[in-house]
């Protein structure tokens, strides 16, 4: 069955959609012009559906602030965020998708991960995170109205592995938490970032 | 002017057809049910998001068996690494969404009157049918290689008891022996499955069995990831050594599977070497699941034609298959492209029923196989539709580079396990 407005939709959508990453190698005019829910929906079966994932380590998207979902992708399709799948699947989309699929997630719940954490470590690491950390995740990590990632109940390997990624220099981490995490790093060493880690993971309700 | 059930489906499907959209009565008092035929990850998903898009649809599951058993990560339960029960999956989330779970064999799909007949006895009207059938075997065409000669010699490409036979096989065979792994033609379920199955057994030998090998035997001369999977064999089991854990022989040496012999476990191939094997698994050449040719949805090809944008059938109107049953030409036939596959359809069987136009498609896939411990690779792409409707084509992805560091195939292990986490909750949670 063929629709024949397909011809319509091909007339408002193409080449009104700026291809910002410059990534598409395809050569077929393409049918653009997807809503925020086909767009986001794609995410779910990494993600978990409606962006809140089961682990144990890929993330939850949903209830991020907006800023952050659109400047990990653009870092992503860039190359500026270190990724090991987003980079070869963020390149996929314009500006203007990642914008559409982060309203869609900004909408949704966080469900908080439940999982393992070393619970004599919880309030050290709350300690350290109220030094360093607080200022820009607050809420004990857990505010998404920062525009910082919210890392309360997030999924620890996830947390562990972006960290690391600023600490080996391999992500771009603003002035401000470059001192603060070096700070922290100096004074209270790995053991200070599995404390912190603990804190986050601890939250889970 | 008396509006009958049916005539009103007719009028809706017309006006739609010469594309007035949104005519709004179309959609007042219309019927709005759906039957799925087929609970794997399509079906599933397919009926899950229907209801979370528009709860007034009526969706009715016909599915034979009461549990499904995921054939991603099966090749984890052949090497120990997880457990049968961790890849079996219920179908009480779909009762979660208000689906109806019928569990029998459609054995008739009439898309003119619109019903689905099962092997109960029962019948299921439907305004629109989804037909998610997944795949079977061409049998007869490996000669002596048959539905009981599989009871035997596993394929293990349907997951469940033949994955415990196989498992039960590579258990019991002694340290020394060869497992022989007949890989399939293309189109098949899963392009890598094959391979990794080969890098997973060879885990479990290594660590058990180390006298022992793997041999590949491939109509084809190449083979999905082929790169990734050979870096890997060559990182921790010897490839290309004397002493190599995995052999893989290819067309270039006629290799495929061409003949079994039951009582002796040997294969022949199309070069004419008798090949014996201690344990052997049999992956046949496939096709579209036999309720598809019942429905008359399958071509010459032995799968189905569809609308790339809404999956609907090209052969049957009113009824729209996806999955590995269906020709999406662009994706591959994986666990994720049914699962995306069915999004899109969802939404247009929803903007359907609503007399709406569908809407832009999007699909996505990404595969993970893991060759080794700590050691997984992925596969991705996003896709659009060609404008003309022809293709459903990559904009993006690739595969995990060949030189990431140790540290990215480590995660990627992580990665997969959540990606099996969320795949399935998605499509049965």
């Amino acid at each position: 069955m063929v629709y024949k407005t397909l011809t319509k939709v091909i007339l408002i959508t193409s080449f009104t959609v700026g291809v910002s990453s410059g990534a598409f190698a395809a050569d077929a005019k393409l049918m653009m012009g997807a809503s925020d829910a086909m767009l986001a929906n794609t995410c779910a079966g990494c993600h978990g559906t409606n962006g809140a994932s089961g682990g144990p380590a890929a993330p939850t998207i949903a209830g991020l602030s907006k800023d952050y979902f659109i400047e990990v992708m653009q870092g992503f399709a860039s190359g500026e965020v270190p990724a090991t799948i987003m980079d070869r699947i963020a390149k996929g989309y314009t500006d203007e998708e990642i914008g559409q699929m982060a309203n869609f997630y900004v909408g949704k719940p966080f469900v908080k991960a439940v999982q393992t954490f070393d619970d004599g470590m919880v309030k050290q690491g709350e300690k350290l995170h109220d030094k360093y950390c607080e200022k820009c995740h607050a809420e004990g990590g857990q505010s998404a109205e920062d525009d910082a990632g919210v890392l309360a109940g997030q999924w620890t390997p996830y947390v562990a592995w972006t960290l690391a990624d600023y600490k080996a220099g391999h992500r771009e981490a603003t002035k401000k938490m470059k001192k603060k995490l070096e700070d922290m790093l100096a004074k209270e060493g790995d053991e200070g970032l599995q404390a912190i880690l603990s804190f986050y993971a601890s939250q889970q309700k | 002017m008396k509006i009958t059930r049916r005539g009103f489906i007719q009028t809706a499907g017309a006006a739609t057809a010469i594309g007035i959209a949104g005519v709004p009565y179309i959609a007042l008092g219309a019927g709005k049910k759906v039957v799925v035929v087929g609970g794997g990850t399509g079906g599933a998903t397919a009926a899950k998001y229907i209801r979370m898009a528009d709860p007034s649809v009526e969706v009715t599951l016909i599915e034979a068996n009461k549990e499904y058993y995921t054939c991603y990560m099966s090749n984890e339960v052949l090497s120990g690494e997880r457990s049968l029960d961790s890849i079996k999956f219920g179908y009480s989330g779909m009762a979660k969404h208000g689906v109806t779970v019928v569990h029998d064999t459609a054995t008739e799909i009439d898309a003119q009157a619109k019903v689905v007949k099962t092997a109960g006895g029962k019948s299921f009207g439907f305004d629109r049918c989804i037909v998610a059938p997944g795949i079977d075997f061409q049998w007869g065409k490996i000669e002596g290689y048959d539905n009981a000669a599989a009871e035997k010699i596993p394929h293990a490409w349907k997951a469940g008891p033949q994955t415990a036979l196989l498992r039960s096989q590579l258990e019991a065979m002694k340290d020394g022996g060869t497992v022989v792994i007949a890989a399939p033609p293309n189109p098949f379920r899963c392009p890598p499955g094959p391979y990794e199955r080969a890098s997973q057994i060879a885990m479990y030998l290594q660590h058990h069995k180390p006298k022992s090998k793997v041999i590949i035997l491939d109509p084809k001369p190449k083979f999905s990831k082929q790169g990734l999977f050979t870096g890997a064999w060559k990182k921790f089991y010897g490839f290309g050594t004397e002493n190599s854990m995995i052999e893989w022989h290819g067309q270039q040496e006629e290799a495929g599977v061409v003949a079994v012999d039951v009582g002796a476990n040997s294969v022949t191939t199309a070069f004419g070497d008798e090949i014996k094997a201690d344990v052997l698994n049999v992956i046949p050449p496939q096709k579209a699941s036999e309720i598809a040719f019942a429905a008359g949805l399958t071509n010459d090809s032995g799968w189905c034609p569809i609308n790339l944008k809404t999956f609907e059938s090209t052969l049957q109107a009113g009824v729209h298959v996806l999955g590995d049953a269906s020709i999406a030409t662009g994706m591959p036939k994986s666990g994720y492209s049914a699962n995306s596959q069915a999004k899109v359809c969802a939404a247009a069987v929803v903007a359907l029923l609503n007399g709406q136009e569908p809407g832009v498609p999007a699909y996505v896939n990404t595969c993970y196989s893991i060759a080794g411990k700590d050691h997984g690779f992925s596969v991705a792409a996003v896709y659009r539709l060609a404008e003309d409707g022809s293709k459903i084509e990559s904009v993006s992805g690739g595969l995990t580079p060949a030189d990431a560091s140790e540290e990215q195939f480590k995660r990627e292990v992580l990665y997969a396990h959540s990606w099996f986490k969320n795949i399935t909750e998605d499509s049965f949670g």
